[in-house]
């Protein structure tokens, strides 16, 4: 190994004055841990305060660091090593001997049977020992073909009463779950009142991009004054809530627009046209839930959504 | 290497020379040394250790810099671990943070307001912690960029390349299992989403998102897993391969930029001992002070005011951590496309969340192997390439990292929608096109770059031709002769 002086300064001697000042810098950055050290040792008895915390562990470890630089740059002689660099490549002399060793010494190469047979043996082992995967989750089967809505339950806030169908106002949105079970998140299902009238229904709604449903336990909202009068199960619309892109809850409504808005990835369905997908990556339409107006205003379910809700998978349609 | 320091066998720890005894520092060094090599021989391995070479740039630092977040993520895991609760089971929240009194929350979620807000020092380990996890990944793509674009990655140098990528794979998958942990609204969302990503996946997609989550998301069962994978699976497997890479570059010795003595069949740098080892030590301490700065004024993920998971609720906008954003940028700009082919569909998320990041992982993975191929150079290299000198590789770097920014900006349609005033509709538009088209832009501009400055002769390999002159006083000319 050849050692070559740097281009840089002679080494300095010990009694350099410039060496000794920057022993002394170095001597105060360490000062300046110990303090930092101490002071985030009293301000944690004290009670602990997060920025003076965080602001002491960074003066203790900032001035630890430039100081070991420091010494390490300046005041240890710098010197450039030139190391010969073996090249790496086959020794086949090497080579052979090992393969004497591995196959040879071993008689893998009379007893191929065996070898095989050993093989076999330790692949059957790890099959058998990597069956215990499956019980990681349960076999996908009708589930994600199902929800929690049958037919008769009726719609209802999560954890609320069943929704009476005078107390939305046009335009408003409720995340209703079948009455008195709301443990399937997948049965999350948006009621829309778009009105009678969708093309000039914009009144009363609320401004583009309200959250819909932001609140799980919204109550029933008010009732906008004039538009509670004997609605007709037409003005109502239930749809899944789950995108069918990559299953987000569908929590935007532009109700001028009557377009519901999946916040993650920007998909938008319109709510007139069967919940078509109109923009955004999303390809299928948010299914519908089947409901009937009651005379005493709630709604009831008719049955299960026709289809699967949520993310797409590749034997929906199988 | 010489072997004038070790002990002959037998000599006891005792028999220190008169000159040692005087001067108690290495006195004792050898006595603790003297001990163990007594029994193992040691002080061999330390010395032919100490004596490893690093050739002097600060780019050589990023693997280092990227070393010491994951020590730091260690160190403030393991504090956050001896606190967090991972599991789903519902609790009622009664802690001192008045919006959230008597919410029902999830015992994760509980356990991390409780670090926030009443384990002393418990919010600047968590925020130390996220933003630390934030540099590891951006320091490992910064290292991994690095071994790129200068042929680092060529032979002999191919396995530690595909170590390398494989512990960036590990850096985002321990980034996005850590920031599910929480279970609070956002992360609850990206949960979901990879949910439905891996169950977009035609023939396994069901079986591996129920085995995966242990059910229909949401399940209770994906907290105590991701908690699992988080502390101690992936964790593991970096310490494993972070041991392989580091046991590789010693066998191996490191690559140099050319220039100096540096040749082929050498290393010129400074010996591990005492040069490098001060540099790298000071500067674990100064990674160390800039991530607790960061951790101590700058807010990170206050899941406090995102509130707990709730499969029927979500929060707008909803970004990822950085290094998840083009993935998500990717399932927003992807057109909606979901055919059935003999009755089996094909998912939308299955091509822009499964299919193209694993065809563009893959080339990254294979790219040593991919380059060799094309150039038909498969020679051992430890000189570095400058960026311009190999105009393929630099372009198809280019091009890719443009590819990854662009699909990063898509995945913040919405804010920049917000911010700037367009239609989000015409953003994602937008960003159909620029991730198409800019990439390949950013190829043909990058490749035209390297080749003109190839051209201008600056490339060091082809001789000068003709003859040089130098003007004399004069004013005639004559023959510089080398």
């Amino acid at each position: 190994m050849r050692r070559l002086p740097t281009e840089g300064p002679a080494r300095r001697s010990d009694t350099d004055p410039d060496d000794r000042r920057l022993e002394r810098i170095v001597l105060a950055l360490f000062g300046v841990t110990v303090a930092c050290a101490l002071a985030l040792l009293v301000v944690y008895i004290l009670g602990g305060q997060t920025q003076i915390e965080g602001l002491l562990l960074f003066g203790a470890l900032g001035a630890l660091g430039i100081g070991i630089v420091v010494w390490g740059q300046r005041l240890i002689p710098a010197r450039i090593n030139i190391e010969p660099r073996d090249p790496v490549g086959v020794d086949q002399a090497q080579m052979a001997e090992l393969e004497q060793t591995l196959i040879e010494e071993a008689g893998f190469s009379r007893r191929r049977l065996l070898v095989g047979a050993l093989a076999g043996a330790l692949a059957a082992l790890a099959a058998a020992l990597a069956i215990p995967v499956f019980s990681l989750g349960p076999a996908p089967g009708r589930s994600l073909f199902e929800t929690s809505w049958r037919a008769g339950r009726r719609l209802a806030t999560q954890g609320g009463p069943p929704v009476v169908a005078s107390d939305m106002p046009v335009g408003g949105v409720l995340t209703v779950f079948p009455d008195g079970d709301s443990s399937d998140p997948n049965a999350s299902t948006l009621l829309i009142r778009i009105g009678s009238n969708p093309g000039g229904a914009a009144a009363s709604s609320p401004s583009p991009g309200s959250s819909a449903g932001a609140s799980p336990a919204a109550p029933t909202p008010s009732s906008a004054p004039g538009t509670a009068a004997a609605p007709a199960s037409t003005e109502f619309v239930a749809l899944s809530k789950i995108c069918t892109h990559a299953g987000c809850p569908v929590g935007l409504y532009r109700s001028t627009e009557h377009v519901l808005i999946c916040p993650c990835h920007q998909s938008e369905f319109d709510v007139l046209d069967g919940a078509r997908p109109i923009n955004g990556p999303a390809a299928r339409p948010l299914p519908a839930l089947p409901f009937r107006l009651e005379p005493d205003g709630t709604f009831t379910a008719l049955g299960d959504f026709p289809e699967p809700v949520g993310p797409s998978f590749w034997d929906m349609d199988l | 290497m010489s072997v004038d320091d070790r002990q002959a066998p037998g000599r006891s720890h005792l028999d220190v020379t008169p000159a040692d005894a005087t001067d108690r520092g290495p006195g004792r060094i050898r006595g603790v040394l003297g001990w163990l090599d007594e029994r193992t021989s040691v002080a061999r391995v330390v010395r032919a250790g100490m004596r490893k070479v690093f050739p002097d740039h600060w780019s050589f630092l990023l693997g280092e810099v990227a070393l010491f977040c994951f020590v730091i993520l260690v160190l403030t895991g393991t504090y956050l671990t001896l606190f967090y609760v991972p599991s789903a089971s519902e609790v009622t929240y009664q802690g001192p943070y008045a919006p959230m009194a008597g919410t029902q929350v999830s015992a994760a979620y509980d356990s991390v307001l409780r670090i926030s807000f009443e384990t002393k020092a418990g919010l600047l380990m968590r925020q130390i912690h996220h933003w630390t996890a934030l540099a590891f990944v951006g320091v490992v793509i910064l290292h991994l960029c690095r071994v790129f674009f200068t042929g680092a990655f060529r032979r002999p140098r191919e396995v530690n390349w595909i170590i390398g990528f494989t512990l960036l794979v590990l850096a985002i998958a321990l980034g996005f299992t850590g920031y599910s942990l929480p279970d609070d609204l956002l992360s609850g969302t990206g949960a979901r989403i990879a949910y439905s990503a891996a169950l977009s996946i035609p023939l396994i997609g069901p079986w591996l998102a129920s085995l995966a989550f242990g059910g229909e998301f949401p399940t209770s069962a994906f907290i105590s897993r991701f908690y699992v994978l988080h502390i101690m699976l992936l964790p593991g497997l970096v310490i494993v391969l972070i041991t392989g890479h580091i046991a590789l570059l010693v066998l191996q010795k490191h690559t140099q930029y050319r220039g100096g003595p540096a040749r082929e069949d050498n290393v010129v740098g400074r010996a591990f001992w005492p040069g490098q080892a001060f540099l790298s030590s000071g500067l674990f301490f100064l990674t160390a002070a800039i991530c607790s700065l960061l951790g101590a004024f700058f807010q990170i993920n206050p899941v406090w005011l995102f509130g707990p998971f709730d499969a029927a609720v979500v929060s707008s906008p909803a970004q990822p951590d950085w290094y998840v954003g083009w993935l998500d940028g990717a399932l927003r700009i992807f057109p909606s496309f979901e055919p059935t082919i003999l009755g089996i569909t094909i998912p939308s998320p299955f091509i822009p969340g499964i299919v193209i990041p694993g065809v563009l992982f893959t080339i990254v993975a294979l790219w040593p192997f991919i380059e060799a191929r094309i150039t038909g150079d498969d020679r051992a290299h430890h000189i570095l390439d400058r960026l311009w000198e190999h105009p393929l590789r630099t372009a198809t770097g280019v091009a890719i990292l443009t590819f990854f920014a662009v699909l990063t900006l898509a995945g913040g349609n919405d804010v920049l929608a917000f911010q700037f005033g367009f239609d989000v509709e015409f953003l994602t538009r937008l960003f159909r096109w620029l991730a198409v088209l800019l990439p390949i832009a950013a190829w043909i501009v990058t490749y035209r770059l390297c080749r003109g400055r190839l051209r201008e002769g600056d490339h060091p390999s082809p001789p000068i031709a003709g003859h040089a002159v130098a003007r004399t006083p004069d004013g005639g000319f004559e023959e510089i002769h080398e």
